[in-house]
């Protein structure tokens, strides 16, 4: 999305960009207008995208109330799994989770009561679905947060190294390592990690836990240790896969940076290669990279569902694939609407912070 | 993938000039048969091009290899390996001479089930990747063809897909519908097309601007001569680049819809295999030899969809500084 709206934006910064990109600004009372003109008109692009992105958000609540209906099975069946009931309990269940009423009536209750943040009771937990959520959110931040670090600072690392020896064996093997990474699923790699450094085989002993949070028993220090130690593993399986993603891209923003003059310039002042590509080439690169970074961040949420499942972490994929299989729809509606507005806040804040720190786009 | 690490040779000079003798007017030369050798020339050119880059040789290579496995599946294995009842082995061998990856729970041996799974992950990954691609560039010319609120209304649909995390959509379908095959190449489908409408459009506009379109249309040409004569043509390897990298994610997506025990449970896939061995109790026994051959055919057969799929979109587009 962000992409489309680069170039309209250049053309219209077009004037800005010759005050804003050096040299004394002119003097007296004229200078004042285009900043002024410049920042209204920040303001508008970036209330329409947040405009754009209250309309997603809304469809992306529509999607969510009407997808789930289509679950083969009936939930209140579901819930007294097979027990003897009668009839007028059924009817009370329904009216308690409100499935009596009409689709259409059930739907503005549900937009109503999602816009004050009351998104139902879950079926199976018995439990406010937005208590739920809120429970499982720290560990899938915790986790998500970790991997998102660790992977970003080391894509745009081996990137700028790659791009930067372009050609080379080194820059070879390191494309190569990082896409077939990125060809392996990633329950999979989860799978063999455990089995060798959680179960062991053979001569390798067990180092890791095989999954959860924590241990349940430490306190204070001990207790960050702990989940540190449980950290480990699930980390190391996100970071494998999704590193190779900011890799390719810090990579080839950087070789577009390659043959300009101002890195001539450097060299001619004399500067080691090693600064030159710190302190000149990798800033200007990193600039197309931001707007990946943001969207790296709301995918990775949906994107350790999988990895959750595997090392049983209790976050929110592991609570999306719990509730799927009952169906408990209040509780997968909300997650999935979670999920998406993820991804949905994540780009629009890339499109609202990167003319900000890209002075020739917008401003 | 060591060979493909190897020093770059550099390109060879014939490569760059425009390829062969100019196809001339010659009179009496009827204007399709022109068209074809035109077209038999930008292959040759195309395949010269893409000669050079190794990756790209060393995927087709592994592909063709696996094709052939995947075709020639009931005559290596007969098709009863895949019974449950009077399999040949024990539970939960471990690889022996008679069964070189060890056989699962119900005895069965695990390389022809292997053998088996190449069928179904191949056979949903094209497919899937075929339907995402076609609805992609559907959508693609028509959104840029037709302007207006026609091409409003569906860059917004587009945009809305684009952001829906893909694969919690393609869980939430292959829940709601009933667990089969097309359920799985639906799903995945259906959520993957988005990234290729939007480049299929952008092409689209570009082409549309240039000045034979303006020709054609002054000649009388329709909407639909223009898009299917004149722009899709044009799309045509943008759209082959993209489905060799929509086909990986596509069986990436079909192995994690079966891990997740959402594709039909009678059909052996790699995903599928995975899933029985984690159900089996591969993971706490430490049977690494269950886990690892699924997981590894997947890796290979969806780097090799995406070592060819970066090799015809460099040679589409040289710019990109891919490896060689």
């Amino acid at each position: 999305m962000s992409s489309e709206s680069t170039p309209a934006l250049l053309k219209g910064a077009a004037g800005v960009e010759s005050t804003a990109s050096g040299g004394p600004a002119p003097a007296g009372p004229s200078a004042r207008s285009p900043r002024s003109r410049s920042t209204a008109a920040y303001a508008r692009y970036a209330a329409g995208k947040l405009a754009g992105a209250a309309v997603s958000l809304f469809a992306v609540l529509v999607t969510s109330f009407f997808l789930f209906r289509l679950i083969p099975g009936d939930p209140v069946k579901q819930m007294t799994g097979g027990r003897q009931v009668s009839t007028e309990q059924i009817a009370a269940m329904r009216r308690e989770f409100g499935l009596d009423l009409p689709l259409w009536q059930q739907f503005t209750q549900y937009c109503g009561k999602a816009l004050t943040g009351d998104f139902g009771t879950s079926y199976q937990f018995r439990a406010p679905v937005v208590d739920k959520i809120a429970e499982a959110l720290p560990a899938t931040l915790l986790l998500t947060g970790t991997a998102f670090v660790i992977y970003t600072l080391l894509g745009i690392w081996l990137g700028a190294r790659s791009a930067w020896r372009n050609g080379s064996a080194g820059d070879r093997a390191n494309t190569a390592f990082a896409l077939t990474l990125y060809s392996v699923p990633s329950f999979w790699l989860g799978l063999l990690l455990i089995i060798t450094l959680s179960v062991g085989i053979g001569p390798i002993p067990g180092i890791f836990p095989t999954g959860g949070m924590e241990s349940g028993n430490t306190e204070g220090i001990d207790r960050v240790l702990d989940i540190a130690h449980h950290l480990v593993l699930p980390v190391v399986t996100l970071v494998a896969v999704e590193y190779a993603r900011t890799l390719l891209v810090m990579r080839s923003s950087l070789l577009d940076e390659m043959g300009s003059d101002y890195l001539t310039t450097a060299r001619a002042k004399g500067l080691r290669d090693d600064l030159v590509r710190r302190k000149h080439a990798v800033p200007n690169a990193m600039l197309p990279t931001v707007t990946l970074l943001f969207v790296n961040l709301g995918t990775t949420v949906a994107g350790a569902i999988l990895v959750e499942t595997v090392f049983s972490w209790p976050g929110l994929g592991g609570l999306f694939y719990q509730a799927l299989s009952v169906p408990d729809l209040p509780l997968v509606q909300a997650l999935f609407f979670v999920f998406a507005a993820a991804v949905i806040l994540m780009n629009t804040l890339a499109d609202v912070i990167y003319p900000l720190l890209d002075p020739r786009v917008g401003r | 993938m060591t060979t493909s690490m190897q020093k770059p040779e550099p390109l060879e000079p014939e490569a760059r000039k425009p390829s062969g003798p100019p196809a001339k007017q010659v009179p009496g030369q009827s204007p399709r048969a022109l068209t074809r050798a035109r077209r038999r020339q930008a292959v040759a050119r195309f395949w010269r091009q893409y000669r050079t880059h190794r990756a790209g040789l060393v995927g087709l290579a592994v592909l063709a290899v696996i094709a052939l496995l995947a075709l020639t599946a009931p005559l290596l294995v007969g098709a009863d390996s895949q019974s449950v009842t009077n399999a040949p082995g024990g539970p939960m061998e471990a690889p022996s001479g008679e069964f070189p990856l060890g056989t699962d729970q119900f005895g069965r041996s695990l390389l022809a089930l292997m053998l088996w799974g190449t069928r179904v992950s191949l056979t949903v990954g094209l497919l899937a990747a075929f339907l995402s691609v076609a609805i992609g560039t559907l959508i693609g010319i028509t959104a840029g063809h037709f302007k207006g609120w026609y091409a409003t209304v569906i860059m917004r649909v587009t945009d809305w897909f684009l952001v829906m995390p893909t694969l919690v959509l393609a869980i939430a379908l292959a829940t709601v519908l009933s667990r089969s095959v097309w359920t799985t190449i639906l799903a995945i489908g259906v959520t993957t097309w988005p990234t290729t409408a939007r480049l299929v459009r952008a092409q689209t506009l570009s082409v549309e601007s240039r000045p034979y379109i303006e020709r054609s249309r002054a000649l009388g040409g329709g909407h639909r001569h223009i898009m299917s004569r004149h722009v899709l043509p044009n799309v045509m390897p943008l759209v082959l680049a993209q489905t060799t990298l929509v086909i990986s994610t596509a069986i990436l997506t079909e192995a994690t819809l079966a891990f997740l025990g959402l594709s039909d449970p009678t059909i052996v896939s790699w995903g599928g295999l995975l899933q029985d061995a984690r159900e089996a109790g591969a993971v706490s026994s430490g049977n690494w030899w269950y886990l690892a051959p699924p997981g590894l055919a997947i890796a290979v057969v969806a780097l090799a969809f995406t070592l060819c799929g970066r090799a015809v979109e460099s040679v589409l587009n040289p710019k990109l500084g891919v490896s060689r």
